[in-house]
């Protein structure tokens, strides 16, 4: 089949890819654009690993073609923080140890961002209804939960001071 | 996972889906979310050639409301139906439905129409249709047509809809009284072992209308009227629950899968519809 242009931004940087109609949004990122945080976890819309942030939405790359991502404003772990620099969601999973094997971490953390944008301030029942979509299969759900409540409470904190 | 090799369109009207639909036929699919059918894709499992994104169709998404009348674009999503707080004072049902579908990513993307049109048993919109008594709004080459929910579904992945046919929204009344969707699954992101919807209106205690219908429990979902009939003119007491929920448990007709054996599924299915009943005889 015909190559095509897709056209999005990821993470700040417009980026213009030729690629087949069937490339999936999460090979197109990794292999492509060289961008490996997003995992390959199920490869089948269960484990959440792949996640990234879509239009303001989390969604699972692996299953959206890259060629639906057309025109959209893509964030993945990578455009959250860096290592001289982290976010503070990755701050703190690094204190509470919301990582084991850190498979899932990015995937995690990319959909904490945006439930916390959504709601700043979650219960922990809402908090562990919003990562529902993302399996830890080291099961380390108590201290992802403690590190996304921790993160809330800390970017409050900081909104207020601000 | 790979899927096999297919040409990309992206029309931006229903007519320039239409018209590419009946250029190619069997060999086109249209997608939406996508979450039913990039899986089955990717496993090999089907042969397109021609995938038709209906993202660029601006007309097929939002909400209205209009005279009682409630009418929602195929390709409004179950997150945008969940936050929609003039949704929720109309149908209260469909936001307590949704929450109960796959999980966060796939609601940001999953949507009403791909729900109810892929025509699959498991799937919870179609038998919340049902019980909202919803129509369908079908176009196609010779226009548009609409199909009642309750005459949509013929067998599994069968239905009313034409190959040449696309699903553009769902319309149904404003509600009243007492709603529950009930469901019971293995795990989230799981379907149904079962689940119900029910509708409840109570006038001087009796009940005047009442609607239930059951999901993941046949190869169609099943309106249950022997249900709704023990129901209406009862005082929906504990006599009538039981009987509401033997009339509902016997129209079902679940297969043995991995979820359970058939006379398993029954007996969940009778717990859910009791369950769905009670909370919306508790809203009532």
């Amino acid at each position: 089949m015909e190559k095509m242009h897709v056209k999005m931004t990821v993470n700040g940087k417009n980026v213009d890819l030729l690629t087949e109609p069937r490339t999936l949004l999460i090979h197109a990122l990794r292999e492509e654009l060289g961008i490996t945080g997003p995992h390959v976890g199920c490869s089948s819309s269960h484990c959440g690993a792949c996640t990234v942030d879509m239009n303001g939405m989390s969604v699972k790359s692996c299953t959206v073609f890259a060629a639906q991502a057309e025109g959209a404003d893509i964030t993945t772990i990578e455009g959250l923080g860096t290592p001289d620099a982290l976010h503070v969601l990755q701050e703190m999973f690094k204190e509470h140890h919301g990582l084991q094997c850190g498979y899932c971490t990015p995937g995690m953390i990319t959909r904490a961002y945006r439930l916390l944008q959504e709601n700043p301030t979650p219960t922990e029942e809402e908090v562990r209804f919003g990562i529902a979509g993302n399996l830890c299969r080291c099961t380390g759900y108590q201290n992802i939960v403690k590190a996304i409540l921790e993160a809330a409470a800390k970017m409050n904190d900081m909104k207020e001071s601000a | 996972m790979v899927p096999g090799a297919f040409n990309y369109h992206r029309p931006d009207s229903v007519d320039g889906v239409v018209s590419l639909l009946g250029e190619w036929g069997d060999d086109a699919r249209v997608i939406a979310g996508g979450h039913s059918l990039i899986p089955v894709m990717k496993q090999r499992l089907t042969d397109i050639s021609h995938l038709i994104d209906l993202a660029g169709v601006d007309v097929l998404k939002g909400i209205s409301i209009d005279g009682g009348t409630v009418t929602i674009g195929a390709m409004t999503t179950q997150h945008e139906l969940i936050t929609s707080d003039t949704l929720h004072g109309a149908a209260p049902i469909i936001r307590e439905a949704s929450l109960q579908i796959a999980d966060p990513q796939v609601r940001y993307v999953g949507t009403i129409g791909g729900n109810v049109a892929n025509g699959d048993p498991a799937n919870d919109m179609p038998g919340l249709m049902q019980t909202l008594d919803a129509t369908y709004h079908l176009a196609g080459p010779n226009g548009v047509r609409t199909v009642a929910a309750r005459e949509f579904y013929e067998a599994a992945y069968f239905t009313a809809r034409e190959d040449d046919e696309i699903l553009t929204a769902v319309s149904f009344s404003a509600t009243s009284g007492g709603y529950a969707y009930e469901k019971q699954k293995r795990k989230i992101g799981d379907y149904a072992t079962a689940a119900a919807g029910v509708l409840l209106t109570m006038d001087g205690g009796v009940c005047s209308s009442a609607s239930v219908a059951l999901t993941n429990l046949s190869d169609t979902p099943v309106y249950c009227e022997a249900a709704v009939d023990v129901l209406v003119g009862s005082s929906v007491d504990d006599a009538a629950i039981a009987e509401a929920v033997k009339a509902a448990v016997d129209a079902s007709d679940p297969v043995a899968d991995t979820r359970g054996p058939v006379d398993f599924k029954k007996y969940v299915a009778g717990v859910i519809v009791k369950r769905a009943i009670h909370s919306a005889r508790s809203r009532a």
